[in-house]
């Protein structure tokens, strides 16, 4: 597989490492009421589509910057990276 | 049809027009008293034990595809009972204990061969931690024994001992471990249920639930619908997908695994031999092939084959291991989806649906649990209660924190 990376173009996904679902980048509020049920949720579980998925992959071997890649889990396509950074500043990964 | 061996020749003397279908091929009926989702291994032995040992009827299996299409017929077909925590330890030693007597209770050939496991050591804390895992086992009633390293030669000589950066210094090994047919179970617990009235209904997808008040009232399929008060899932991989039909959302992630053999070879690798730290089990099949394997692939994935790192991974560590397996020719190399849970270890319990269990997250490791998921799933279905190896893969545990985390890598399903 190859990561079109937002600032280095193609990179092979050999040099990054998996972490997951890109919803883990809506960390719930640890102070706020539920908190306990909202982390236990988040730590835990997942869509776990079979189709288009979200995802975060980390360039440990290149920028050391996290993706967000859009990939589809039934064929392995990707159909697009962002940073994780710009993501998160747009407001999360919904 | 009782299979033996009088009846191999007698079928020999007769140009073997004796032999029938080992199953019914039957239409579904509009209402069943339980219904199992997924006719892989654990489906088909959960059918089997819920209408032979808890004598119940009126059962169908569903499956999707043909029966054994899915992760029964595509494993390594390792088993073992060499886990160290308590909620798994007493479970595989359970499933152990089944495996030695399975061909006698379903009279059928699934050609077990307790062949051994033995796990390599390189280091003075990995033995350790060996032996620990073994006195663990131990504890539960299963077999372990800590070998030297001139033991472990004296097994496999063919090893590389002297690795620079993972040289050989023992292991830990599990005789009564080894290998069986994956097909043969399936097709062995297959006919046995079949035997007892089970309807095993192929091409047979689910695709939604029917629920009223909060509890399941039947299933909708591709054959229509389906009534029953109970509904067992047992789909292995596509464990979310199908829970998500009832407004679940679990704590599992579906990722690829892949397989390798070679061609036959005469016998050279006496048992099952895995060398963890670099990422590589082999063992020889009874036609001579290698089997070997290593890591999943690492990200979530539906699409049963993996990609080319991971084969470039498992043929290092092949070599680094043996360097002989290099001359050796790969046959065929394939993928199976499996659900890799947020632990590691699996899930037999109810659901907040009332009548509708689920039967899941058993990551690379679901062979060898074959019969002891089926024995301990029909339990829950046929009692309400787990059983008592069982009693510690509720669904729950995520949030209470009884978390079952035998490598203690947190909630981080590749790393399992
Ligand atoms: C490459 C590989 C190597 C492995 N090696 C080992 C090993 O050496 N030892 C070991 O212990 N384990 C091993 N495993 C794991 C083991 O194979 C699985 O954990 C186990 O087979 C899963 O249970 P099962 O047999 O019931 O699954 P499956 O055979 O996958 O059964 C699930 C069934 O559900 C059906 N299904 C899915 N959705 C639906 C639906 N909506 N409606 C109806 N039916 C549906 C599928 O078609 C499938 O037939 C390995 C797995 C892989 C992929």
């Amino acid at each position: 597989m190859l990561i079109p990376h937002p600032l280095l173009g193609l990179r092979d996904a050999q040099e990054f490492t998996y972490l997951g679902d890109a919803v883990l980048l809506n960390r719930p509020d640890g102070m706020a009421e539920g908190a306990e049920a909202a982390f236990a949720e988040y730590v835990y579980l997942r869509d776990n589509p079979a189709g288009v998925h979200r995802e975060l992959w980390f360039h440990e071997q290149g920028d050391r910057s996290w993706l967000v890649v859009t990939r589809d889990t039934t064929t392995h396509e990707i159909l697009g990276a962002e940073l994780a950074r710009d993501v998160k500043l747009k407001g999360g990964a919904a | 049809m009782h299979f033996s061996g009088l009846r191999v020749i007698r079928e020999a003397l007769t140009g073997h027009k004796g032999w029938k279908p080992l199953w019914r091929n039957p239409e579904p009926q509009p209402a069943y008293d339980y219904i199992i989702v997924g006719g892989g291994g654990h489906g088909l032995a959960t059918a089997y034990y819920l209408a032979k040992t808890f004598g119940r009827a009126r059962i169908a299996v569903l499956e999707k595809s043909w029966l054994g299409s899915g992760n029964i017929g595509r494993n390594t077909t390792i088993i073992r009972s060499n886990y160290l925590l308590p909620g798994n330890e007493p479970f595989y030693e359970f499933s152990m204990k089944l495996w030695e007597g399975l061909e006698q209770e379903f009279n059928f050939n699934a050609m077990v061969s307790q062949r051994g496991i033995l796990n390599l050591c390189h280091t003075d804390a990995q033995r350790d931690a060996f032996r620990r895992r073994g006195n663990a086992m131990l504890l539960a009633g299963a077999d372990a024994e800590l070998l030297d390293r001139e033991q472990v030669r004296a097994m496999a000589p063919f090893l590389n001992f002297d690795n620079a950066r993972f040289p050989i210094k023992g292991g830990l090994l599990q005789r009564r471990a080894g290998t069986a047919r994956h097909d043969g179970v399936a097709w062995g617990y297959a006919r046995g249920a079949d035997m007892r009235g089970v309807d095993l209904i192929q091409n047979c997808e689910v695709t939604g639930f029917r629920i009223d008040g909060g509890r399941i009232s039947g299933v909708e399929t591709t054959r229509g619908y389906i009534a029953a008060g109970t509904v067992g899932v047992a789909v292995a991989g596509s464990s979310s997908r199908v829970m998500a039909m009832a407004g679940m959302r679990l704590p599992i992630e579906s990722h690829v695994l892949q397989a390798f053999v070679s061609e036959g070879l005469k016998p050279t690798i006496p048992g099952v031999i895995t060398f963890g730290a670099g990422h590589f089990y082999v063992s020889q099949s009874d036609k001579g092939g290698l089997v070997f394997g290593g890591d999943i692939d690492g990200y979530n994935s539906y699409a049963q084959r993996g990609n080319l790192p991971v084969i470039e991974d498992v043929a290092e560590g092949g070599m680094a291991l043996m360097p002989m397996i290099g001359r050796a020719r790969l046959l065929r190399v394939w993928g199976g989806i499996m659900d890799m849970s947020m632990d590691g270890s699996p899930i037999i319990d109810r659901t907040p649906v009332e009548g509708l269990y689920l039967n899941a997250g058993w990551c690379y490791g679901g062979f060898k649990a074959t019969p002891a998921s089926g024995y301990a799933f029909a339990h829950l279905l046929a009692t309400g209660r787990p059983h008592e190896t069982a009693s510690a893969y509720r669904l729950d545990r995520f949030t209470r924190g009884y978390v079952i985390d035998e490598k203690g890598v947190g909630a981080q399903p590749n790393l399992h």
